[in-house]
């Protein structure tokens, strides 16, 4: 009894410590006084302020293009990935995935760093084309871990029959590994297009000329000093990626129920080969 | 060279170097044949329809097609199909566009895909089941769209890999009397790939016993049962009591210490030979009749026969006799073969 009382305030103190801040937060982007110690009332003056402020619609507008095109590029490009991955022979599977591993598991200022110095390397200004390709390369490794094991599932024989059948690889590809494929590339675009608006350390050092994206802005403002806009900003891309994040772990529970239920009917496919001997025997 | 459907000209395989799975395999196969392939698993039959099929190559030999060598065509160029061995439906397509599959890719005007889906559907006896998703299907139905999809692009040769593996038992014998069925009216080839004997045997024109990635005999059902050529095909056809002996002239064995008559030539002086005896060749007599004395050791009874083991006196060996004669444990019987039962094969 007792145990069970203090796991409970155990699990619920951690996730006060968790949330406050963002509750605290998301309350006062709401607070009609500038200062941050009092309640002077309820108001979306900040909200409306943000929408007026070019300097952060710009940014608004950097986040969500970046987001998108990554989202859309490392997308392709992981796809491609993991299919090549997928027919490689067991070995070299293996290298290449612990090495797809590296840059997930890479603290992201490393990652940062790394980028920036290759930029500068080649000579490479920093602006929109370097955040968007860094966003690219760091979202590519999330899309193949999303991918891949939809085509581990696949019937191995599925693309030759197509293939069989008459049809050149990339047609067997397009009409028939593709289609099964889909929930996990989907996956893979918004987990892509999450980790993009989300990220700070990576495009913090990979950006320059002006670009900067809500997190970048949400940074230098607070360096700035006491706002009340940034509140309201970060409650927005705090709802937005929670939303996201909310989404993507729908999909991928529905996708395991969907597996399940597939296993399932084969299994009832393999008990209802005795009930159709009956309907076949009907027929004669 | 242009008679032969499909014509295999010593290929070999390895996946990995000098691991050969396929040994130097020669087979030719005619039109409109029913050619099984037979063998225990990982025996290299799947690897042999899949170099045929185009989806291997082989590290050696070549591969022909009406006389010409189709070694290096992909599999979409060749006019072979396949049935898969566990179907390969593609899973978001209906039966009707499963079937349609191929003529689609060869642009076959609208109508005439409806009409050919229709008649394959009539043919493997699946009316009606245009819109279904293949996965609501049993496994029957299944194995039946699969094989329906291949011939719909009437293709010269079916390539089937163990299509009723899957199946349970009573469905797998009324499968056989159809695929059969189907086979002789569309009038192609088929090569067919199964590890069950009696499938072989009852189904084929011609049946190719493979063993380790290398073909031990070719022939028609009737010969490789009664004819086995090698120690491994007398053993994986039936049942076989197989024992070491020696051929001294003409017409005459010696195995178990005994002189059998046979209706085979010696091959050399004193050449070591394998024989075979099928354990229903066996003829029971009285103890004293027989060339060799046994005692039963064990008699169970298998609904048309009984199954006898019967230890010989002069060497230990144990014989295994079916007839229909029932002899108690304990009991001391004859053993006599007739001349044409007895099988020989070189040994050594
Ligand atoms: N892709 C492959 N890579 C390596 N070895 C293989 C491959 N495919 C088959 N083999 C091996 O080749 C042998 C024959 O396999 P297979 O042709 O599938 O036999 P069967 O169909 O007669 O059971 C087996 O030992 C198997 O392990
Ligand atoms: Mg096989």
């Amino acid at each position: 009894m007792v145990k069970k009382w203090i796991e409970r305030s155990y699990s619920g103190l951690i996730f006060v410590f968790l949330y406050a801040p963002i509750l605290v937060l998301i309350i006062f982007s709401f607070n009609e006084s500038r200062t941050r110690g009092n309640w002077g009332g309820f108001t979306l003056h900040w909200y409306a302020d943000l929408f007026r402020d070019r300097q952060i619609l710009s940014a608004f507008y950097y986040t969500l293009s970046i987001g998108v095109i990554s989202a859309v590029v490392s997308t392709i490009v992981g796809t491609f990935a993991a299919v090549g991955i997928y027919n490689m022979r067991y070995l070299g599977q293996k290298t290449i995935l612990n090495l797809n591993y590296l840059p997930v598991l890479n603290p992201d200022i490393v990652t940062g760093v790394a980028l920036m110095t290759l930029f500068i390397f080649f000579n490479f200004r920093l602006g929109f084309l370097t955040l968007l390709l860094a966003h690219i390369t760091f979202c590519i490794p999330y899309v193949i871990l999303a991918v891949l094991p939809k085509l581990r599932q696949l019937d191995k024989n599925l693309a030759e029959a197509a293939m069989d059948l008459g049809a050149k690889p990339f047609y067997a590809f397009r009409k028939v590994v593709l289609p099964e494929i889909t929930p996990g590339i989907i996956t893979g675009a918004l987990i892509a297009f999450t980790l993009s608006i989300d990220d700070f350390v990576i495009s913090f050092f990979t950006t320059g000329s002006g670009v900067t994206n809500i997190s970048i802005t949400v940074f230098s403002m607070a360096r700035r000093g006491v706002n009340p806009m940034i509140n309201a900003l970060s409650t927005i891309m705090f709802t937005t990626v929670l939303l996201l994040l909310l989404w993507i772990n729908y999909r991928t529970n529905k996708e395991k129920e969907e597996d399940e239920d597939e296993k399932e009917l084969q299994m009832y496919n393999v008990l209802g080969t005795a009930g159709d001997t009956l309907s076949d025997d009907d027929r004669v | 060279m242009g008679e032969y459907m499909i014509d295999l000209k010593g290929v070999s395989k390895a996946f990995r170097k000098d691991q050969w799975v396929l040994d130097d395999i020669h087979l030719s196969i005619l039109e409109k044949e029913f050619v099984t392939l037979l063998g225990p698993s990982g025996c290299g039959k799947t690897t042999t329809l899949r170099i045929i099929g185009g989806f291997e190559a082989a590290t050696r030999g070549d591969v022909l097609f009406e006389g010409k060598s189709i070694r290096d065509l992909p599999p979409y160029e060749r006019q072979i199909n396949t049935v898969f061995q566990k179907y390969a439906l593609f899973p978001h397509m209906n039966v009707f566009e499963n079937i349609a599959f191929g003529l689609n890719i060869k642009r076959v005007p609208k109508e005439g895909i409806q009409k050919k889906v229709k008649d394959m559907l009539s043919l493997i006896d699946l009316k009606g089941f245009e819109k279904r998703r293949v996965h609501s299907l049993s496994g029957g139905q299944q194995q039946r769209v699969a094989i329906a999809r291949a011939l719909v692009n009437e293709p010269k040769v079916l390539l089937l890999d163990e299509p009723l593996g899957a199946l349970d038992l009573q469905l797998r014998k009324e499968m056989q009397v159809e695929l059969k069925k189907i086979q002789e009216q569309v009038g192609i080839t088929f090569l067919y790939v199964t590890h069950d004997q009696e499938e072989a045997l009852t189904m084929s024109d011609r049946v190719v016993v493979m063993n380790e990635g290398r073909i031990e005999q070719i022939g028609r059902p009737e010969d490789i049962y009664n004819e086995p050529k090698t120690p491994f095909v007398a053993n994986f056809i039936g049942e076989s009591n197989l024992f070491e002996g020696e051929m001294k002239q003409d017409n005459l064995v010696y195995f178990q210490g005994k002189r059998f008559q046979c209706v085979d030539k010696a091959f050399a002086d004193t050449e070591k030979v394998f024989v075979v005896v099928r354990p229903e060749d066996v003829e029971l007599t009285g103890k004293t009749n027989g060339i060799i004395e046994g005692e039963v050791l064990r008699t169970t009874f298998k609904g048309i026969h009984y199954e006898m083991m019967i230890k010989s006196l002069e060497d230990e060996k144990e014989w295994k006799v079916h007839s229909t004669e029932r002899r108690t444990p304990g009991e001391v019987v004859g053993i006599t073969v007739r001349p044409d039962l007895i099988h020989i094969m070189k040994r050594g």
